[in-house]
């Protein structure tokens, strides 16, 4: 009993310098003085500022956000009903083939998810005149539809966990489905939408691929601009800008951790409290 | 009376047109933008190539269905043989991320509750940080002129005789670099499901054979390892099969001499413009997919048959 955990821990702390050890190494190198980006030629902040007198790249991240902050709320929003569907309409027409287009993208390959919106806006324009140009608005529609599944099955699967018998207590009780819809249901899986909303969002805001084949001229979100610097190799302003975001994606997400945590304490405690009550 | 209950819901929904809203609108939204694409490339498939715009007709001489595409899948080798390189490629990734996912997943049941919920925020946080980014942090670990390159060359140089002595270690452009960074990206995938199988089983079997005299390596062979085949089985289908159909990594660090089906499927149809045979090699590629999870799903339908059998007796 007492070699194993040894070796367990040995691992995990190679696992644990396996993932971190290429971030920290693209950190250092942030501040790497010389334009060679991977010979050290002293220290220096001067690619921090070069980022930020970047309009390029301004306008790209703020393309980037745009996108992102739509594309997640709608994929919340059609995300969640349908994850309210699965979990608590039992039975309706098409339910099989419901279910089957809401992991189907799961698996998909980015490529042919990319290829084949890319296939329908053409014919789309060809046949109906719409889209005229492909840029925001198709990038846009092809994140909500890819990530909206992903939001289905966080809230799906809340719903499924969630105790069914206080909605339905509450409707026995007198409550209209409305109200037992805004006043348990929501609430109690809230925690998911939110965390479905960040998966969205952080989902879109990365995605290279599907957005290479749905851009048109003149539209480059940050992950596409990124791409075309990177295929001409290693550069210190990219490792600037890598810097940049895992410092706010950490925050952000170190952030909504412990609101999330904060708040499931809280319930528990709630929990707690009303069942002592009871007693 | 939970059935009435439940009913009742569903029929209020109903009257108000809720229900239809709430099932119609993703409903009507997967239907048009990925349902619709998706017959489309099916479609694709079996369309003749034209030098039009757009590029493909169903006319010609195999008006509506021309197999030509799958036909070429098995005569041109650069189908088969890209086929072969993902599914090696991903295969060795799949193999890597549990050899060392398994053992992390493991120690990670094993260490305190606050330690370990720290741990497990740091396996995530890397798959919160841009994907693309992680791919171009081992860009510049593995060129010629990086310190981590020049540390494994002196540590080669320095073990193997001196004709064997190199002055950088070619990683960059190879398909060992495309396993390499599949499993540092993907290795979260594997990490997870992992823990949330191994830290629901029952300690108690570990500790009952051990008291009966068995060692900590047969412990392992005989009671955990068995137990954790779903978590297994389910971290190596996260891990394949995006991996299988990769795009950005191998297109950054893989052999450009030998590429991927997922870069195949792109030139095919950004560069060459040949719709019908990116479409082919896609339906290829999606049925080489589906046989994995279908695999999955017949072995999990079973293992769940069986639990059911056995709870009845």
């Amino acid at each position: 009993m007492n070699r194993r955990p040894v070796f367990l821990m040995t691992v995990l702390c190679f696992g644990f310098a396996f993932f971190y050890i290429p971030i920290l190494s693209m950190m250092v190198y942030s501040f790497n003085a010389s334009r060679l980006a991977t010979v050290w030629g002293g220290f220096s902040t001067k690619w921090y500022v070069a980022l930020l007198d970047n309009d390029q790249v301004i306008r790209a991240a703020l393309l980037s956000l745009k996108i992102a902050l739509i594309s997640a709320t709608m994929a919340t929003i059609l995300g969640t009903m349908a994850g309210i569907a699965l979990a608590r309409f039992r039975r309706f027409r098409g339910r099989v083939l419901f279910s089957g287009l809401v992991t189907a993208p799961l698996i998909m390959p980015e490529v042919i998810t990319g290829i084949s919106s890319l296939m329908l806006f053409i014919l789309m324009a060809e046949w109906i005149g719409w889209p005229g140009s492909r840029g925001f608005t198709t990038i846009t529609l092809a994140h909500i539809t890819f990530s909206m599944v992903f939001v289905t099955t966080v809230v799906h699967s809340r719903l499924v966990q969630a105790d069914v018998a206080i909605e339905e207590a509450a409707m026995d009780l007198g409550s209209r489905p409305w109200q037992v819809l805004r006043d348990i249901t929501l609430p109690v899986i809230s925690p998911a939408i939110l965390s479905g909303w960040l998966l969205a969002f952080t989902i879109s805001l990365d995605d290279v691929v599907i957005t290479s084949f749905t851009t048109g001229p003149g539209n480059t979100t940050l992950p596409l601009l990124i791409w075309s610097k990177v295929k001409l190799g290693v550069t210190p302003d990219i490792n600037a800008l890598a810097t940049l975001t895992v410092v706010v994606v950490g925050i952000g997400v170190g952030l909504a951790g412990w609101i999330l945590h904060r708040a499931e304490k809280r319930r528990e405690r709630d929990m707690q409290m009303a069942y002592r009550a009871h007693d | 009376m939970k059935t009435t209950t439940a009913d009742k819901r569903e029929n209020w929904f109903n009257r108000r047109g809720w229900r239809d809203v709430i099932i119609g609108a993703p409903y009507v939204w997967l239907i048009a933008f990925f349902l619709v694409p998706f017959l489309i490339v099916l479609a694709m498939s079996f369309a003749t190539r034209t030098p039009t715009a757009p590029p493909f007709s169903f006319g010609g001489d195999h008006p509506l269905l021309n197999p030509e595409g799958y036909a070429r899948l098995f005569q041109d080798d650069l189908y088969l043989r890209a086929f072969l390189t993902s599914l090696m490629n991903a295969g060795f990734a799949t193999l890597f991320c549990l050899l060392i996912g398994y053992p992390m997943a493991l120690g990670l049941t094993r260490i305190g509750r606050g330690w370990r919920n720290i741990l497990l925020m740091l396996v995530i946080l890397p798959f919160w940080t841009s994907f693309l980014l992680r791919v171009y942090a081992w860009m510049g670990l593995m060129g010629s002129n990086s310190w981590f390159n020049k540390l494994l060359t002196g540590a080669w140089n320095g073990l193997v005789p001196v004709d064997w002595a190199v002055r950088s270690i070619p990683m960059m452009n190879s398909n060992f670099a495309v396993v390499l960074v599949t499993v540092y990206t993907y290795l979260p995938f594997m990490i997870l499901p992992l823990y949330a199988n191994l830290e629901k089983l029952d300690r108690t079997l570990d500790e009952a054979a051990m008291d009966l005299g068995s060692r900590p390596s047969r412990v392992f062979w005989d009671i955990t390892l068995p137990q954790s085949i779903p978590g297994i089985i389910a971290g190596g289908l996260l891990v394949f099969i995006p991996a299988a159909g990769e795009l950005v990594i191998p297109s950054l660090v893989g052999d450009a001499g030998r590429p991927m089906i997922g870069r195949v499927i792109s030139d095919e149809f950004a560069s060459a413009r040949d719709w019908p045979m990116a479409s082919s090699v896609a339906v290829a590629l999606l049925v080489l997919m589906v046989l994995p999870m279908m695999a999955y799903t017949h072995y999990q339908g079973r293992a769940e048959g069986r639990e059911r059998a056995e709870g009845r007796q």
